[in-house]
């Protein structure tokens, strides 16, 4: 393979994934960059950049500074910004020259905490990663701050399950309302919202989620803090979104994890339950959990099969049969070009339409994290039940 | 052991007022905020600018990103294609065999080849050692037929250097040949905007017998090779100077370097400057200098003292056009701006001399990030940016100059201030769109 791309874009990358995930938990997040990743970020994969604020920086490394191993300016720059806006705590990310460099960023971090007194961490980042890489890594370097002593002071309702949402950003969730419906619906069945991570009511909680009994997991990006936070905090998690009929199963799986302490696997409770009665050559392209959750639904619902391309990094292990995980164009054209037949149905964001086998009949279905903004106004919500997104889709045929 | 000289700006704070400016850097370089607001040009846009050309990228996927979504929101994503690189080639050492391999592989993919390519390699080919020689002569070795244009994205080098932009402008315009001049032909070469050449200046020297041609406007790769054809080279647009200056010098042809202003002085030393060289008076531009301050007039008797805000973005001399407002009773009292241009010494000293309470404002300062916007009365706005920061629906909404020039473009400015001033627009769809006056999806 040669890492070339004729004509699609890529996914959002893993420093704006930092960023994004941290967006609204109150903290300062600093690009150790030139220039280009501020705006890349707020142009193309941050949708709350002109109404909502929010500490997001670059360093403005220059080559001279690069070649002399120059830190001191970033620890200064870092600490007067820090004392002057009193952020909850310092990100520092990477790209790829401080990458290149083997800057210290660990041993940066300890200097600006001392300094600041501000917690100080460094999520890695080269800008050589997609965004769920990233934001993963961001939320997970969230679990070592978050109050310990919440774990001995975990209270049992009777019926109800305290439970965070991991891994929510824009990226996935930029359809209008879509979280606020997602915790509508968790909070309709019963269960209670300790955090939100990243966005949402209680995204400003995030230091209070060992409290929770059980981790939703709604995207790849939040994988790695519910695995963080099952080692730490015994917390165990359940992955997927609540949409269509698969909202049930989710409900049934969260608090049958928060009973039992235990992971559960929503998706394979789904397909034990779905009665299968066609293996129709669906193929639905993109972030493994929306992905899997809609095919949950669609085999609940319809009885049908729908298999996952995943082209994004975290998410593999959720794949499953005849899943598949792609890397870059040259894979999925090949991809396609082996499997994709006459009764072929792809649903994808728009861009990937140029790359589509003339045989394949192709849904649009957008993606924040892929196309940006070039589709927002056409987002479709893919959480609820009934969802929007499977009304579409029926309506599309599928 | 190495040490590093020279100095940033030392100002702390995000706003100064200007009798306490320092010139050039006027505040302290610290970390950097970024305004929700991208109407200006970036590489993406000026290379498509050049006819039936592609450009292709080799950088790590964030880079890219922002790249490549340009090309899609303008509609030019066929035009558009990379490689991007992994931690694995920053260690292998084979980073212009990946590169090589990559635009080979991109091509062969076309189906039909472009007249030329603009290959942007990176700060890391350059961290790296790169032999960009190497790979350019392998490209062309494979592809004749194809003009590689040396385009670089490395942000890194330019706080000491060329910015990408300068670069760009400069790569394009060394694929200019050498042709036989023709005599009374004229090019304006790397502006973004097209320039009226029915009046003014231009229309004059075209009553005159005068060929004007622009870079700009060329629909056709042959045509904008035809451009070296001219015997003088005219650049108005700040960051192509160094592109076109060179070129001049290269091609054996008379170059001017005729800045667009809002200074009267200057604007007639050009004329005459132009006058002078194809022998043709230029009077008749008096009338015009007349029409201009009508026009200054009328916008007053409009716009009154309402409160004038202008950005660094709109065009490339804002003290300039401060420097002509305030000097016909408007009310100018902040320009955002984070650094003065050597070019803009002089209004900087007039302004610090004549308005002293000027406010400077920075836009990339931290505290711009939470800074309150907007204020508790009507303020027209000047720019993209300054209308973000003023939180204000009148703005007049141009980047980079547009295409003012001469007397006629203040005449032009005065109308767009009028219109701003009675039409309110809608700042939160217009700013954030990439690339003002270019094709968008959004």
């Amino acid at each position: 393979m040669n890492h070339t791309y004729r004509i699609i874009p890529v996914y959002t990358g893993d420093v704006s994934g930092v960023a994004s995930a941290l967006y609204e938990l109150g903290g300062m997040v600093v690009i150790h960059d030139p220039s280009g990743c501020n705006s890349t970020y707020n142009t193309h994969d941050e949708t709350r950049w002109y109404d909502k604020e929010s500490l997001i920086f670059i360093s403005g490394l220059s080559e001279r500074d690069a070649v002399l191993g120059n830190d001191r300016k970033l620890i200064e720059d870092v600490t007067e910004a820090a004392l002057e806006l009193h952020p909850a705590f310092i990100a520092l990310t990477n790209s790829p020259i401080p990458f290149m460099n083997g800057t210290d960023f660990l041993a940066i971090a300890r200097v600006i905490e001392k300094r600041t007194g501000i917690p100080a961490f460094y999520v890695p980042a080269n800008g050589m990663h997609d965004y769920t890489v990233g934001a993963g890594a961001a939320f997970a370097a969230l679990a070592g701050y978050m109050n310990k002593e919440c774990i001995a002071q975990r209270v049992e309702k009777e019926n109800v399950v305290k439970m965070n949402i991991l891994g929510v950003t824009p990226l996935d969730f930029d359809a209008a309302g879509a979280v606020m419906k997602m915790e509508n619906m968790m909070t309709a069945h019963g269960f209670e919202i300790v955090a939100d991570l990243g966005m949402g009511e209680h995204a400003d909680n995030w230091k209070n989620a060992p409290h929770a009994q059980v981790n939703l997991v709604v995207s790849a990006a939040g994988l790695p803090l519910a695995e963080e936070m099952e080692k730490r905090y015994r917390i165990p998690y359940v992955v997927g979104i609540p949409t269509g009929k698969f909202a049930k199963i989710l409900f049934e799986s969260l608090r049958k994890a928060a009973q039992s302490g235990k992971n559960v696997d929503a998706f394979q409770a789904a397909m034990e339950q779905a009665d299968i009665r066609e293996k129709k050559n669906f193929l639905f392209i993109g972030e493994a959990v929306t992905m899997k959750s809609i095919a949950a639904a669609i085999a609940l619902e319809k009885g049908v099969i729908v298999r996952i391309v995943c082209p994004l990094e975290n998410g593999a292990k959720l794949l499953t049969g005849e899943d598949a995980q792609i890397e870059g164009e040259e894979e999925l054209e090949m991809l396609l070009g082996q499997q994709a037949k006459e009764e072929t149905t792809v649903v994808a964001d728009p861009l990937y339409e140029p790359v589509m086998p003339e045989n394949v009949r192709f849904i649009p279905l957008s993606h924040e994290a892929f196309s940006g903004r070039c589709f927002a106004k056409q987002r479709i919500c893919t959480v609820g039940d009934p969802a929007d997104v499977l009304t579409y889709l029926e309506e599309q045929g599928v | 052991m190495l040490k590093q000289i020279g100095t940033y700006g030392e100002n702390r704070k995000d706003e100064i007022k200007i009798k306490n400016a320092e010139f050039p850097a006027i505040f302290h370089a610290g970390l950097e905020f970024n305004a929700p607001v991208h109407g200006t040009w970036n590489i993406v846009h000026i290379g498509m600018q050049l006819p039936e050309s592609i450009q292709i990228y080799v950088c790590a996927q964030n880079c890219m990103r922002g790249v490549v979504l340009t090309a899609a929101e303008m509609n030019a994503a066929d035009r558009f294609s990379y490689v991007v690189l992994s931690e694995r080639d920053m260690i292998a050492g084979d980073v212009e065999e990946i590169t090589i391999r990559g635009v080979i592989d991109v091509l062969q993919k076309r189906q039909q080849l472009p007249r030329a390519v603009l290959l942007f390699t990176v700060c890391v080919h350059h961290f790296l050692g790169c032999d960009y020689n190497r790979i350019y002569r392998e490209l062309e070795q494979k592809f004749p037929q194809i003009d590689f244009v040396r385009c670089y994205m490395d942000p890194i080098m330019q706080k000491q250097g060329l910015t990408p932009d300068q670069k760009l402008r400069r790569a394009i315009l060394e694929k200019l040949p050498q042709y036989s001049s023709i005599e009374r032909k004229l090019a304006i070469l790397g502006s973004d905007f097209a320039y009226d050449t029915e009046s003014g200046l231009f229309g004059l020297l075209r009553q005159e017998g005068c060929e004007i041609v622009q870079s700009r406007t060329c629909s056709t790769y042959d045509e904008f090779l035809q451009m070296a054809q001219a015997e003088v080279f005219v650049c108005v647009y700040p960051p192509a100077k160094i592109g076109t200056e060179q070129t001049a010098k290269r091609l054996g042809r008379t170059f001017f370097y005729l800045p667009a202003s809002f200074d009267y002085a200057l604007i007639e030393r050009q004329a005459e400057i132009l006058g002078n060289y194809f022998a043709v008076t230029t009077k008749e531009l008096k009338n015009e200098r007349r029409l201009a301050e009508e026009a200054l007039d009328k916008a007053f008797s409009v716009i009154g003292t309402t409160p004038i805000a202008i950005d660094y973005t709109v065009h490339p001399r804002p003290l300039g056009l401060a420097r002509l407002l305030l000097s016909h009773g408007f009310f100018v009292d902040t320009i955002y701006i984070d650094t003065v241009s050597k070019e803009e010494e002089a209004d900087f000293i007039w302004l610090k001399e004549h308005v002293p309470e000027l406010k400077l404002s920075a836009t990339i300062q931290v505290s711009k990030r939470i800074a309150v916007r907007g204020r508790n009365k009507k303020v027209l706005a000047i720019g993209q940016k300054a209308a973000w920061f003023e939180d204000t629906p009148w703005f007049v909404n141009m980047v980079s100059g547009g295409n003012l020039y001469g007397y006629s473009g203040i005449c032009e400015m005065t109308n767009l201030m009028t219109d701003a001033f009675l039409n309110p627009k809608d700042t939160k769809d217009i700013v954030p769109r990439k690339g003002w006056g270019c094709d968008s999806c959004l």
